[in-house]
């Protein structure tokens, strides 16, 4: 017997009677979800900003970073300095010091954004850049894991996940540090 | 034949250093706290609670069929599915993995289950370099050790120890042991790694049986650098870590972050369905004794575990004897009902490594009855295995006096007297493992039958 075989057998012997799957109630989440947003971000180390257009996150790039660290941006919003074309491999990203990426979903309650494959070009650019920026419409929030989850397809991609913060670690002593392996800081535009 | 080292024995020796106990103690209860005051926020925390535990109900009563969907949908997606009865085969898999990729380098990031097979061991062993990279993990591998806790790995060292570990493994400054240089460090050194790997090894939190992927959830995004820069990924997943519906997510990734720290979610939460273009997915379903536990019915539910590390960090027991105590991959107060199923003999001490008090059970996100399992193995391990010899004794003979009230009456009365007349030595001495750190209460004049009789008619 093959050990698939063996271990599906085992199984059919030793469960118990089938139990019913439930359903999933809904959980509706009031208040302003953009306070809750900006608030859940900052728990993660993270921050949050309103921004009215593209000027306000253009002088944002111009107060903190120069022209020349490399800048990648997927946005139509914001441009960069380095084009993503130029990266046939993950492992040309090495250097990025800033991506800018543009989030389909944004979760009020833990501040989490989901960004499908499609979003990042490489799977690797949000966790190797040394900062991330993501954009995010204010429509686009919604306010809890739950309602996320009944507006996606999570296999639409081959690859998607949730970013609700910077890279960060708590290892040493329980001393919080940000940019353990990846982004060591990231900032959300919350637009209009 | 050398019995195995006891937990009460292994505690002894972490609560030799009285300083460093508390310092675990007090660390591990904020992380507590944290989990409390962000649970708290969430008024359909119970009713999630009740929801994800039924959904593993429903989980474990179909395991089987669940699985076959799981595979199917991983497969069209274009993963490869391998099975592993236990340990052995699971090492054996991606032993060959390795060598059919002709690998060299590797990178994993953090994996209980690879933990539980002893992966690295037996990795290091054929010659593999396996390099650990949470970096909590990257610490107690420098310094040839294993997890003390399964979220925290390192949490059982000092800042100091670590600067110490560091300047010999990564040649940071002698006697620093700032934080935030230190991870740096580490963050300079995996780096390197992350761009050589040719392979990343990863664990799995969720299978998704309806879609055939599986989520990875960590803070530092280890597990990200290293699977998207590496050709080859291997995913290792316990067949208990299945959710029937991608929805399911919406429940756990609520429960799991806010019970491990009181984070509301990990910074990183990751899907993975389909491999890279040109590039491998592999992924390993374990059974290793699960199915084995499946079938006991008074301990199977402890499958459903998610593993957020709740139930040690509120555990009076594991706060103060620390997770090596339990000699086991999972410690603390699941791992005490998990391991004796594995292995009876060396793990027969850990369930009484218990006050019975159930904040285990209250914390449990799935709601498993830690506790009450605790107790069950109790009576499972007294009947069958070898319980240390005084305490047999004592418990029999107790057996006997309670069972005969004239004799419970004459020996109270004795005791009554020889406790309060006996020198301090004779009764706080070796043979009384009870009295360590514990004194008893005064000893009353007369017995409670007594006093009732005198005073019933007042
Ligand atoms: S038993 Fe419950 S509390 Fe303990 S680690 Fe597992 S899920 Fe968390």
């Amino acid at each position: 017997m093959s050990s698939k075989e063996s271990i599906l057998a085992a199984i059919q012997k030793n469960k118990p009677d089938l139990l019913p799957l439930p359903e999933h109630p809904e959980f509706p989440v009031e208040g302003d979800l953009v306070e809750q947003y900006k608030s859940s971000i900052k728990s993660n180390g993270g921050q949050a900003l309103e921004a009215k257009g593209p000027e306000d996150i253009r002088s944002y790039l111009d107060i903190h970073f120069q022209d020349s660290q490399m800048m990648l941006s997927l946005s139509t919003v914001v441009e960069g300095n380095f084009d993503i074309a130029l990266a046939e491999d993950p492992h040309d990203l090495e250097h990025v010091d800033l991506a800018i990426l543009e989030g389909e979903w944004g979760v009020a309650e833990n501040a989490a954004i989901w960004l499908p494959e499609e979003r990042l070009k490489h799977r690797a650019l949000p966790f190797i850049a040394q900062h991330l920026i993501v954009l995010l419409k204010k429509d686009r929030l919604l306010g809890n894991m739950h309602e996320v989850y009944q507006l996606i397809n999570v296999s639409d991609s081959g690859y998607g996940v949730f970013i609700a913060g910077p890279s960060k670690t708590a290892d040493i002593e329980q001393s919080l540090v940000i940019g353990a392996h990846g982004p060591r800081s990231m900032t959300v535009f919350l637009l209009d | 034949m050398k019995l195995p080292q006891t937990h009460a024995d292994a505690a002894a020796e972490f609560l030799k250093d009285t300083d460093r106990s508390h310092w675990h103690d007090d660390t591990l209860w904020h992380v507590r706290s944290k989990r409390d005051a962000s649970a708290q926020k969430i008024p359909e925390w119970e009713q999630l609670r009740t929801l994800a535990s039924q959904i593993k109900d429903h989980v474990l009563s179909n395991l089987d069929n669940l699985l076959l969907q799981f595979e199917k949908n991983a497969q069209a997606n274009g993963i490869e599915v391998l099975w592993a009865k236990d340990a052995q085969e699971h090492n054996e898999h991606v032993l060959r993995i390795l060598e059919e990729n002709q690998v060299k380098q590797l990178v994993k990031s953090k994996s209980i289950l690879t933990e539980e097979c002893g992966l690295n061991h037996f990795l290091e062993d054929k010659g593999y370099d396996v390099v650990d990279t949470d970096l909590g993990e990257r610490i107690i591998q420098f310094n040839k050790q294993v997890p003390s806790h399964i979220v925290m790995p390192a949490i059982h060292l000092k800042k100091k120890e670590i600067g110490d570990i560091f300047h010999e493994h990564l040649g940071t400054e002698a006697g620093a042991d700032d934080p935030q240089y230190l991870t740096e460090a580490a963050r300079q050194h995996l780096r390197q790694k992350f761009i050589q790997a040719h392979a990343a090894i990863t664990g799995v939190n969720f299978g998704i049986a309806e879609t055939g992927g599986f989520v990875v959830c960590t803070n530092e995004g280890n597990a990200d650098m290293g699977t998207h820069l590496a050709d080859i990924h291997i995913a290792c997943m316990g067949i208990e870590k299945l959710i029937p519906r991608a929805a399911d997510l919406g429940v756990f990734l609520r429960l799991l972050a806010r019970s491990a720290t009181g984070q509301s979610i990990t910074n990183y939460n990751s899907h993975f369905h389909r491999p890279r273009k040109d590039k491998k997915m592999y992924l390993i379903l374990v059974d290793n004794g699960r199915t084995k536990q499946l079938g006991r019915e008074d301990f199977r539910n402890s499958l459903k575990c998610i593993r957020c590390g709740a139930c040690m960090n509120t555990c009076p027991i594991y706060r103060r004897s620390s997770g090596f105590s339990y000699n086991s991959t999972v410690p603390g107060p699941i791992g005490s009902i998990l391991s004796p199923g594995m292995d009876l003999k060396k793990h027969s001490t850990l369930p009484f490594a218990s006050t019975l008090c159930g904040s285990c059970s209250d914390v449990c996100p799935v709601k498993i009855n830690i506790h009450e399992q605790l107790y069950k193995w109790r009576q499972v391990i007294t009947k069958e295995g070898p319980s240390q010899p005084s305490k047999k004794w004592a418990m029999r003979f107790g057996g006997k006096v309670m069972s005969k009230p004239k004799l419970f009456d004459l020996m109270g009365r004795m005791a009554r007297k020889s406790l309060s007349i006996s020198p301090r030595g004779f009764v706080y001495n070796s043979f009384n493992a009870w009295g360590k750190h514990r004194e008893l209460p005064e000893v009353p004049k007369e017995s409670f039958k007594d006093w009732y009789k005198k005073n019933r008619n007042k």
